[in-house]
């Protein structure tokens, strides 16, 4: 006795959607989720008529999937946008190299032009260089401050009003839960807001319209749309930390769907305690990036890097920062402390 | 004036009395310093009770700095926060497990006549029996209470034993937020403080009698459908959820099932404590923080693991125990030789992912030997989010949650989680359009009923519910097909 569709109830059903456990059919499947991503675009007004928006491309499938609905609602609803694609190219050799190529067949699919920032241009480093540095453990550190500023260098470079990227429920969830493993208060307060708010030159508001969609559903759409993505995991990722958030929310998953979901409704309903003291957002000293401290994060990090320290920038050494701002040499003591790497 | 001067001139004296004792107690120990980064951090006092146990020449000192810094922090946490005042009636929930039984020592302990700083409150105890959730039989049930009314009858203080069928005895009314007490700004406890030196430096406490409190006797019938209502949750998960809840306060809507929480709170009320002192320690709240972020209690967090809880209106529940470790608790009850009885839970001996409770439990466990920094930073998390307490004269009935009496949640606004969870519900069970989305020709009518009086997390675990079994303990109409 086949199943049917539950939500047109004339053709067979052939999935069972993650989300809520209801049996649709393809077309169905593809209308719910387009559907859900428009409602979210809508509520959260996440958009302007007439504005330029970047797509963050990696050639994985969030952002495949992104590039492609967010074409299609512009299409079918009239947001009116104008949209491009932003990748970036950290220097990863086995890995960005074959995704970038998906990214710009992507290009000629959708039609969109496309522009690529990397690491190597923009900080001089690789990340298989800093790998060879800083070892197995915290390049995940390195890569993505450094993708948030080169995201942002890139879209002001192609002049965008806004970045959008694939950052789906999955991805919300486990930052909540990470967030909370690592006591970041302040990062708990932001990190399920749909669009950061930050203003000033140098930065360009980024959304995630994908945020209440599963991954699991993500690649559902993905696999039926027949989209043509890059499907494998970055090779420096096993050690990170995230890793543990993930096992836990994927046991959660299997527990009760309706977890990730139930997650990110936490994180939304937290209140802080007034009194708790929280960074000030500014500008670096150095680049005039946004940054919290005297020195940005980046800056800090390039520091550590360029000077054979590897360890400058993980951890806390707010000291620090006054005679690196100085180019002060730094005593014995600290530099061995710095140095350490485990591999 | 002449009065408050000598009071605090004796404030005075005390004070440098005790931190000259304090000074004394704790410098032999300084040599002891150098094992650890802290003094008297835990990872010092593991690594001296280790080497004591290897060296038994080595003893008297360190257990004596441990108990001391032990008993310290209960003061220390109850001290600092001005909850209690003096005088006071406080009802100890005691399940039998190490942190309770370890809390209840520490009570007895302050309130001592050789107590350094006596504590001026009066306690009594109450014990509820689950056996019946669980399914223990009446034997068993009856050992392991005779087993604790030995231990609360060394301590001399009132006891009650409550079995967890009392809930379905209750008698039906709303569901009410009493009145608080008029609300004691900080300063007042300063006053009441000095005001019962005064008149009690005399007399003392008087102890209240014990009374004879025999076992009650539970009807057959009434275990059974306790455990039916437990039985209607399909998943562990919900099991357990609502049984937490049931221990605490009351719902007399019987449908909903028992509830921990509701009835210890009753209790309270009626044989007449205003505080309630749970034994919570950092490691199971670090877990109750993460279970109840992954059951959509975000909101409800401040109030689930911080230190008091005033969800209830007339009953403040605190958690002296927060700050201390189940391994310190551990160690403490050994060194200092605490009884405790060991009583099975619903998710005693089950797999990692029978329920989310369970699987959080495992999962802080295990990162918490690769991390071992883990439970603490979840304790200082917890410790920055706020308790938001509306005094209850100006909160709406309908702003509380049926079950679990907290703050309702689901009141937000267009983009969030809750309202993408109704889209999805919505568009997977209708028509795709043909003509415009906005249309919405669903099979089932807003809900009316339940849903919408309670918060989100509790309107999951009441998804859970198996509809058929449940008919019978509705009182109210179900208007869902």
């Amino acid at each position: 006795m086949p199943v049917l569709c539950s939500s047109c109830g004339d053709k067979r059903a052939v999935l069972k959607r993650p989300k809520t456990g209801h049996s649709l059919c393809k077309e169905c499947f593809f209308w719910a989720f387009e559907e859900e991503v428009h409602q979210t675009i809508v509520a959260a007004e996440l958009f302007k008529h007439g504005e330029t928006v970047g797509i963050a491309a990696s050639g994985g499938k969030d952002s495949t999937v992104l590039a492609h609905v967010m074409k299609l609602l512009n299409e079918r609803y009239n947001y009116g946008l104008e949209l491009m694609l932003l990748s970036v190219d950290e220097g990863i050799t086995g890995y960005r190299d074959d995704s970038l190529e998906t990214v710009k067949r992507n290009q000629q699919q959708y039609e969109l032009p496309l522009k690529i920032v990397s690491y190597e241009e923009l900080y001089g480093w690789t990340m298989d260089a800093i790998v060879k540095q800083v070892g197995l453990k915290n390049n995940c550190t390195f890569c993505g401050v450094f993708r948030r500023q080169a995201l942002d260098r890139g879209a002001i470079m192609l002049k965008v009003d806004k970045i959008c990227t694939g950052h789906n429920a999955d991805d919300v969830a486990e930052t909540v839960l990470m967030n909370v493993l690592r006591g970041d208060i302040a990062r708990l307060r932001r990190c399920t807001a749909i669009s950061t708010t930050s203003e000033g030159e140098g930065v360009v508001p980024r959304c995630k319209p994908l945020k209440y969609a599963y991954e699991k559903e993500i690649v559902l759409y993905a696999y039926f749309k027949k989209l043509d993505y890059f499907s494998t995991e970055c090779i420096y990722s096993p050690n990170a930390y995230r890793g543990y958030a993930r096992t836990f929310l994927k046991d959660l998953e299997s527990i009760r769907p309706s977890s990730i979901m139930d997650v990110i409704h936490s994180g939304e309903n937290l209140s802080v305690r007034e009194g708790v003291k929280m960074p000030v957002q500014g500008t670096c000293t150095r680049c005039g990036y946004i940054s919290s401290q005297a020195l940005c994060k980046s800056c800090v990090l390039l520091e550590g890097l360029n000077r054979g320290l590897p360890k400058l920038g993980i951890g806390k050494h707010h000291r620090l920062h006054d005679k690196i701002l100085s180019q002060q040499p730094l005593t014995e003591k600290e530099e061995r402390k710095l140095k350490s790497v485990d591999f | 004036m002449p009065e408050n001067c000598e009071i605090s001139a004796a404030r005075h004296a005390a004070r440098n009395a005790r931190e000259q004792h304090y000074r004394l107690q704790t410098e032999p120990c300084a040599r002891f310093a150098l094992w650890g980064e802290k003094s008297y951090s835990e990872s010092t006092y593991i690594t001296l009770l280790l080497f004591r146990t290897a060296i038994p020449q080595a003893s008297s000192g360190v257990q004596g700095c441990f108990k001391e810094y032990f008993i310290h922090k209960f003061r220390a946490m109850l001290g600092k926060n001005r909850i209690i005042f003096p005088g006071e009636k406080v009802l100890l929930a005691v399940s039998g497990g190490p942190s309770s039984c370890s809390m209840l020592s520490q009570v007895q302990e302050g309130l001592s006549q050789s107590a350094h700083k006596k504590l001026r409150f009066l306690p009594g105890i109450v014990y509820i029996d689950e056996g019946g959730a669980l399914g223990q039989s009446l034997e068993e049930r009856q050992r392991t209470v005779a087993e604790l009314q030995a231990v609360f009858k060394a301590t001399g203080f009132p006891f009650h034993i409550v079995p967890l069928e009392q809930v379905l005895d209750l008698p039906s009314s709303v569901v009410v937020t009493a009145p608080s007490a008029s609300e004691r700004p900080a300063s007042a406890y300063k006053e009441a403080v000095d005001h019962f030196i005064q008149s009690n430096s005399r007399s003392g406490l008087t102890p209240q009698g014990q009374e004879d409190t025999a076992l009650p006797d539970v009807e057959e019938s009434h275990t059974q459908s306790l455990q039916q209502l437990i039985g209607c949750a399909k998943t562990l998960t919900a099991r357990e959820d609502l049984l937490n809840t049931i221990r605490f306060a009351h719902t007399l809507i019987p449908l909903c099932p028992p509830q921990r929480q509701h009835l210890l709170v009753h209790t309270a009320r009626t044989e007449g404590y205003s505080k309630l002192m749970l034994g919570d320690n950092c490691t199971r709240l670090a877990v109750k923080l993460l279970t109840s972020i992954s059951l959509g209690r975000g909101a409800q967090l401040a109030q689930d693991t911080g230190f008091s809880d005033c969800r209830y209106g007339d009953i403040i529940s605190v958690r002296p125990m927060r700050d201390y470790s189940a391994k310190e608790i551990a160690y403490y009850n050994r060194m200092f030789s605490v009884p405790s009885v060991f009583i099975p839970s619903l998710d005693t001996k089950t797999t990692d992912k029978a329920s989310i409770q369970r699987l959080t439990e495992s999962f802080v466990t295990k990162l918490q030997a690769d991390f071992p920094s883990t439970v603490s930073t979840i304790y200082r998390t917890s410790e920055k989010l706020q308790t938001a307490c509306k005094s209850s004269s100006t909160a709406d009935q309908c702003d509380r949650c049926l079950l679990c009496m907290s703050t309702i949640d689901t009141a937000v606004e267009n983009a969030s989680a809750f309202k993408a969870t109704l889209i999805s519900e919505k568009l997977s069970q209708t028509k795709s359009p043909g003509a415009t989305g906005t249309e919405f020709p669903g099979q089932n009518p807003e809900p009316t009923d339940l849903k919408s009086l309670m918060c989100y997390s509790c309107q999951l675990t009441v998804k859970d519910l198996i509809r058929e079994k449940i008919g019978e303990f509705l009182l109210v109409d179900d208007d869902e097909g």
